[in-house]
């Protein structure tokens, strides 16, 4: 099964670069994605499916990921058949094949249970999504896809360097050295602790900067600012959340080595270095896809922040892997059509785009009102689930922290978006041909409705795939 | 124990190729240290494998055709249609720089010599000679400000973390080595396009002039 789900992208990607016509090519996208999430729900069905060989294995933390990027890849392929009619002077050969490869890719990380291996496709999740970044050309995105290609493949080394480190540490301590996953687990407790100790450390500063956590997010307001709208979804649902798997791994050796309080220690902090930094970069914000960027250093903060609480706020994280990555879609595409009606993405020209783009503008302030955790919107739940987890463990000062920290960033992004949607067009604004079309609402709209209903009630199916996947991480081989 | 001999020859050349890429203007040579480096690194799994079998000859063959002659090549077209030839004025110059890097150098060795490894002879100099290679490979990164520089700083940095991985032979699987030559490559590709670009675009490889996206 893994290898159906990694290579059918990979050879659909074949196939759209032959493709003759441009405008018919994205539709390559709806299909390698209903394709995808049709497959994804089979695997959950059949549990039977999900073990390959000793290297490729669908565990739940996996599932919950693999399911989260195949929604969001669904909706994001559907956006971007309507994206690339508005871009039809150009090109769109490499961006449909870039983004084959990358859902090839990503599920080559969800299902890696070689450590190794999981960091050959992570580094292919940073090459395929390069040129996607790129996709306009200009001078701005050159810059931005040149610091996400330097800062990330920096990073990534570093992780490999951390990965190697790993496999030594069972050396160093006389063991015979493997990056099999099951096999590391088991060998936990008897890894050499200080070379165990600087593996974590590299891997953290590696995959951290994949997701984007302070101090290392710099590459990623650039990134998320240039690219076009949907491939900030992808990055920001996809990209982070595959990066944020791989550490999950890492954690989970590590806990199996008896190290919680180490890592623990070090996770809260840059979590809430990261909510910190953030808010204070969101605060006075006039670039509202840059502030996005911002919102997606916070929210991986977050996610660190669950980690670093452990087993009390465990669910809580899981489940928001998936609030997090399905909000960032609705935003990312939200603003991407608003940039593109205004052809400018500075709120001293976009404003009152509720006048000049309803459905949207909409669908951008609900999205904001979701991310920064209120009622009733799926993220209110796993950012009030990890906060119960952060009392429930008796961590007063992380809990009142976050508090702070979500508040500082209510109010910092709460400013930038009213302002966008709020007020009257500028009387001077140059003419864009581009309103609101059912085929770049319609994904949003259905995303959003997600979002909603993860927030009233998490279905029992996926509730029991949540609780697979803290029972997994709470497991001792 | 003349293997060990051999390959600590090696990782001493290697090593010696770290302060040559240190201390030279010309881009064109450093694209040929760090080529022969990557070269020379190829050659050593044949040394420490007791039994060669012809996956390992393939993956010896793959790094050496990959690293000693692609890279440098694809690296040396873009050097070509950006029509520079010297690193002008690097933030560290090139003569303290390979001060800089031989204190780096010597501190490792001296420190890794108390310690001792376990797993591999004691005279073996993999990993401190790793070591080195990943904070030469930091110093250009930091130091230079040609895109193409940044690009041959991670090179160097990439054959450090190569040098490690020689350790756990066992550990690490043939498809696995591969997948980090498939990447090394493709990484290098899509980044000599997007150099070629900045040179079209800003008429000039200084990373210094990329400097548009920021927080006002």
């Amino acid at each position: 099964m893994a290898f159906i789900l990694i290579l059918f992208p990979l050879v659909l990607a074949g196939i759209a670069a032959l493709i003759p016509s441009n405008r018919w090519r994205p539709w390559v996208l709806p299909v390698a994605g209903v394709a995808h999430l049709a497959l994804t729900v089979l695997v959950l069905q059949r549990p039977d499916m999900r073990v390959t060989n000793a290297w490729l294995v669908l565990d739940p933390p996996g599932v919950i990921v693999l399911l989260v990027v195949s929604i969001l890849y669904l909706f994001s392929a559907f956006y971007s058949v309507g994206y690339l009619q508005y871009r039809a002077e150009r090109s769109n050969r490499v961006f449909v094949a870039c983004l084959l490869i990358f859902l090839g890719v990503i599920g080559l990380v969800t299902w890696s249970h070689h450590l190794g291996l999981m960091w050959v496709a992570i580094e292919a999740t940073t090459l395929s999504t390069a040129p996607l970044i790129y996709f306009n050309h200009s001078k701005l995105s050159i810059e931005a896809t040149w610091k996400y290609l330097l800062v990330g493949s920096v990073g990534i080394a570093l992780a490999l360097l951390g990965t190697f480190f790993l496999a030594y540490s069972a050396m160093a301590a006389g063991l015979a050295p493997s990056l099999q996953y099951e096999e590391l687990l088991v060998t936990a407790p008897g890894l050499s602790k200080t070379w165990l100790h600087a593996a974590v450390i590299l891997l953290l500063i590696g995959y951290g900067t994949k997701m984007g956590l302070a101090p290392m997010h710099t590459w990623k307001p650039d990134a998320y600012g240039e690219a076009p709208g949907v491939i900030g979804a992808i990055l920001a649902g996809g990209v982070t959340s595959c990066a944020f798997l791989a550490f999950l791994r890492v954690y989970h050796i590590t806990l199996a080595a008896g190290e919680a309080i180490f890592i623990q220690r070090i996770l809260l902090f840059m979590g809430l270095l990261s909510m910190a930094v953030a808010g204070l970069f969101m605060v006075g914000q006039r670039d509202f896809k840059r502030m996005l960027a911002y919102s997606s250093v916070e929210h991986m903060g977050i996610l660190m922040i669950g980690l670093g609480i452990g087993a009390p706020a465990l669910f809580g994280t899981m489940l928001h892997i998936m609030t997090n990555g399905l909000t960032k879609g609705v935003l990312f595409l939200s603003a991407g059509n608003i940039h593109r009606s205004y052809n400018s993405k500075s709120t001293d020209v976009v404003q009152g785009a509720m006048r000049r783009l309803p459905l949207s503008a909409g669908l951008f302030l609900a999205g904001f009102i979701a991310i920064t955790g209120s009622p009733p919107f799926g993220p209110f739940v796993s950012e009030f689930s990890i906060l119960n987890g952060a009392f429930s463990a008796g961590k007063y000062l992380v809990a009142g922290l976050f508090l702070v920290f979500l508040l500082v960033v209510f109010i910092g992004m709460g400013q930038t978006v009213l302002k966008v949607v709020q007020g009257r067009v500028p009387a001077e604004l140059p003419p864009t041909r581009y309103r609101d079309a059912w085929h770049t609402t319609a994904p949003v709209v259905a995303l959003m409705a997600l979002v909603l209903l993860l927030g009233v009630s998490i279905p029992d199916p996926l509730r029991a795939l949540l609780d697979d996947a803290v029972r997994f991480l709470g497991s001792r081989p | 124990m003349l293997i060990i001999e051999m390959l600590n020859a090696i990782l001493v050349i290697v090593m010696i190729l770290n302060l040559f890429a240190l201390g030279n203007s010309r881009i064109q040579t450093v694209i040929r240290i760090v080529g022969t480096q990557g070269a020379l690194l190829g050659l050593v799994p044949l040394l420490l494998h007791t039994d060669l079998t012809l996956p390992v000859v393939l993956a010896s063959a793959a790094a050496i055709l990959l690293k000693g002659l692609a890279i440098p090549l694809m690296m040396t077209r873009s050097l070509r249609a950006a029509q520079i030839k010297r690193e002008a004025e690097p933030l560290i110059g090139f003569v303290p720089s390979i001060v800089l890097g031989a204190i780096v150098t010597g501190t490792i060795l001296l420190v890794s010599s108390r310690l001792a490894p376990t797993g591999i002879p004691a005279e073996s100099l993999i990993i401190p000679t790793s070591l080195a290679t990943i904070c030469t490979g930091f110093i250009l990164l930091i130091t230079r400000y040609k895109a193409i520089s940044q690009v041959l700083g991670y090179l160097v940095l990439e054959n450090g973390i190569y040098i490690f991985g020689m350790l756990l032979v066992e550990a690490i699987p043939l498809v696995v080595e591969m997948g980090v030559l498939l990447d090394l490559f493709v990484g290098i590709f899509v980044v000599s396009i997007i150099t070629n670009h900045i040179n079209q675009a800003f008429s000039s490889m200084d990373t210094r002039r990329l400097v548009s996206l920021r927080e006002e």
